[in-house]
């Protein structure tokens, strides 16, 4: 080996880079370490979805509990994730654009539930609306059901996901000023058009990173959700909840099958999160930037 | 920068008001409120409460068992984490951009997915628990195990942490290293090291506090037997599903109170970083 690799004349070796040997290993163990903890439990979750052909793989994904799953984990998603779009661009409008006492403060806080362990974030919603909680009984008086139904997964993925636009928006809007809108405004342009017309089109990138971050969690949050879910199958299980209860019961394949279908969305969501970092990585918060 | 202009930007720009409102009425509402009932249930307790309850064998075994394997997987990652953005950064390969882009898998993917998937793996059977059991290493369902899944969630959080910054590392800093004599080693350790080492510093701390508290992709592959391989979320699920409250809270409180810590030590870090470089 050291005279295939370590001998290499003085004039060709750049001073400044490691030799051919050692970067190839580098590459592997890179690699290796990489295909151990990543790429095999990826393409695992396939195999074994499939693993008693595609009819069984099918059927596995048309069972009406499987399909009530993946349509309440849509549910969830579709209220949750517009509410956290409107937080973001409010907080991120009032952070970048206004100078005010406590800003740095009120970031911190912003981040606070990515702090914050999943099952603890179920937790505080158990406290507030549980059978112990003060206001327990006025929510029995008025037959409103929060925990152990679509409220409670709903408040449960909001505060997990509750960051994510956010934290994409107020950096970058942040490095852009506010010269845009001083413009627009001095043109005679009002506060809603120069926000559609000048703000949002410069961070309509960055907007979309921070959605598809957001959705991408909203689906597969499992620790916060299923603390407030009850697990009533058919009724409030997401589809994580869902692969639990299957894998639990060695019903491998429905397991694997749901899994898959989660599985794929994080491929589809890697996708277009590199696409956007190559294409248009100027337009995000400098940390995206390649 | 973000300054620039922004003392009179307050009479200019509108919509301070309804911006700033919503923000802190939802901020509220959402995170604070319920964070605050947490707090106060806690305090509720009483000290006498919470120590017995904190003392408990069970809860003892459980958060220490969170704390150390979140320990040994951020340190796994810490040497992992800085090659694979070295590699990432430096080299040019094929498939370079995929594994790039797999690097976010933990993020992106459930982490229930994560745990039924890296379960079947490293179980006695799986493809890579095979060949350790010949080895006599059983992986899935010990502590082995919890540490296999926290190194997966942590991974992330050192390599996009360090990645920028080895991209900003000037090139002509390594030549001039070069020039005055050092090898390559050398300017590895003394030039490129220190630059990278703060994020390595936070990237080993965001993954800690991340793994202290995970759940979803432990608890299938961690056997969960008390006092062996009981994690402390899982502990406090049981004590939830026993309507334990008390029990329950104390857990809650114990992994919250790590948890702050490590963020106020990242923070601290990150403002001390900036005062000596200039950024972070």
């Amino acid at each position: 080996m050291a005279n295939l690799f370590g001998r290499v004349p003085i004039g060709l070796r750049s001073a400044v880079n490691e030799g051919a040997f050692t970067r190839l290993t580098l590459i592997l163990i890179a690699v290796v370490f990489l295909a151990l903890f990543l790429i095999m439990p990826l393409i695992l979750v396939f195999v074994e979805a499939l693993r008693q052909g595609a009819g069984a793989y099918f059927e596995a994904l048309k069972d009406p509990d499987a399909l009530s799953a993946m349509r309440l984990t849509l549910t969830v998603a579709v209220i949750a994730v517009p509410f956290n779009i409107v937080f973001g661009l409010a907080a991120s409008w009032a952070i970048a654009k206004f100078d005010f006492r406590g800003k740095n403060l009120l970031i911190s806080l912003i981040d606070l539930p990515f702090s914050v362990s999943p099952v603890i974030s179920g937790l505080v919603w158990v406290l507030l609306f549980g059978s112990h909680s003060v206001l327990s009984p006025w929510l029995q008086a008025h037959d409103i059901q929060i925990l152990f139904a679509l409220p409670g997964l709903v408040l449960a993925t909001m505060f997990v996901t509750f960051p994510f636009v956010a934290r994409e928006l107020i950096p970058l809007m942040q490095e852009q000023g506010t010269t845009d809108e001083e413009a627009a405004l001095s043109l005679g342009a009002s506060g809603l058009q120069t926000f559609w017309h000048v703000t949002l089109p410069n961070v309509r990138w960055a907007l979309v990173y921070g959605v598809l971050l957001c959705t991408a969690r909203a689906i597969g949050e499992f620790g916060a959700v299923s603390v407030v879910s009850g697990h009533i199958r058919g009724q409030t299980n997401t589809m994580p909840l869902h692969v639990e209860i299957l894998y639990n019961e060695y019903s491998f394949v429905g397991a694997f099958a749901v899994a898959s279908v989660l599985a794929l969305l994080a491929l589809v969501t890697l996708g277009i999160k590199a696409v956007l970092e190559w294409r248009y990585g100027n337009q995000l918060a400098s940390g995206h930037r390649r | 920068m973000a300054s620039a202009g922004s003392t009179n930007s307050r009479r200019v720009i509108p919509g301070f008001g309804i911006s700033i409102g919503f923000t802190i009425v939802y901020l509220g509402l959402i995170v604070l409120i319920p964070l605050a009932g947490l707090v106060l249930k806690s305090a509720g307790l009483g000290w006498s409460e919470l120590y017995r309850s904190a003392t408990d064998l069970r809860t003892v075994n459980a958060i220490w068992l969170s704390v150390w394997t979140a320990f040994i997987a951020a340190v796994i990652n810490v040497p992992f984490g800085v090659l694979v953005a070295w590699v990432m950064v430096r080299y040019r390969f094929p498939g370079r951009r995929i594994l790039d882009a797999a690097v976010d898998l933990p993020f992106a993917l459930p982490t229930a997915v994560a745990g039924i998937a890296l379960t079947a793996l490293y179980a006695p059977n799986g493809w890579v628990g095979a060949y350790l059991e010949e080895w006599g290493i059983k992986a899935a369902y010990t502590p082995l195990g919890i540490v296999i899944a926290l190194t997966f969630i942590g991974l992330p959080f050192v390599v996009r942490t360090v990645q920028p910054l080895m991209e900003d590392i000037d090139k002509e800093v390594e030549e001039a290293a070069a020039t005055l004599g050092a090898g390559r080693f050398q300017t590895v350790r003394r030039v490129i090291l220190p630059a990278i080492l703060p994020a390595v510093i936070t990237g080993f701390a965001l993954a800690f506090a991340r793994a202290i508290g995970e759940y979803g992709s432990v608890v299938f592959i961690a056997g969960n037997i008390p006092y062996v391989s009981e994690i402390a979320p899982l502990l406090f699920i049981i004590r939830l599903e026993e309507y334990n409250y008390a029990g329950a809270t104390t857990v809650a409180t114990l992994m919250l109170m790590i948890s702050f810590t490590l963020l106020i030590s990242i923070n601290w870090i990150q403002a001390m970083t900036r005062r000596r470089f200039g950024n972070g």
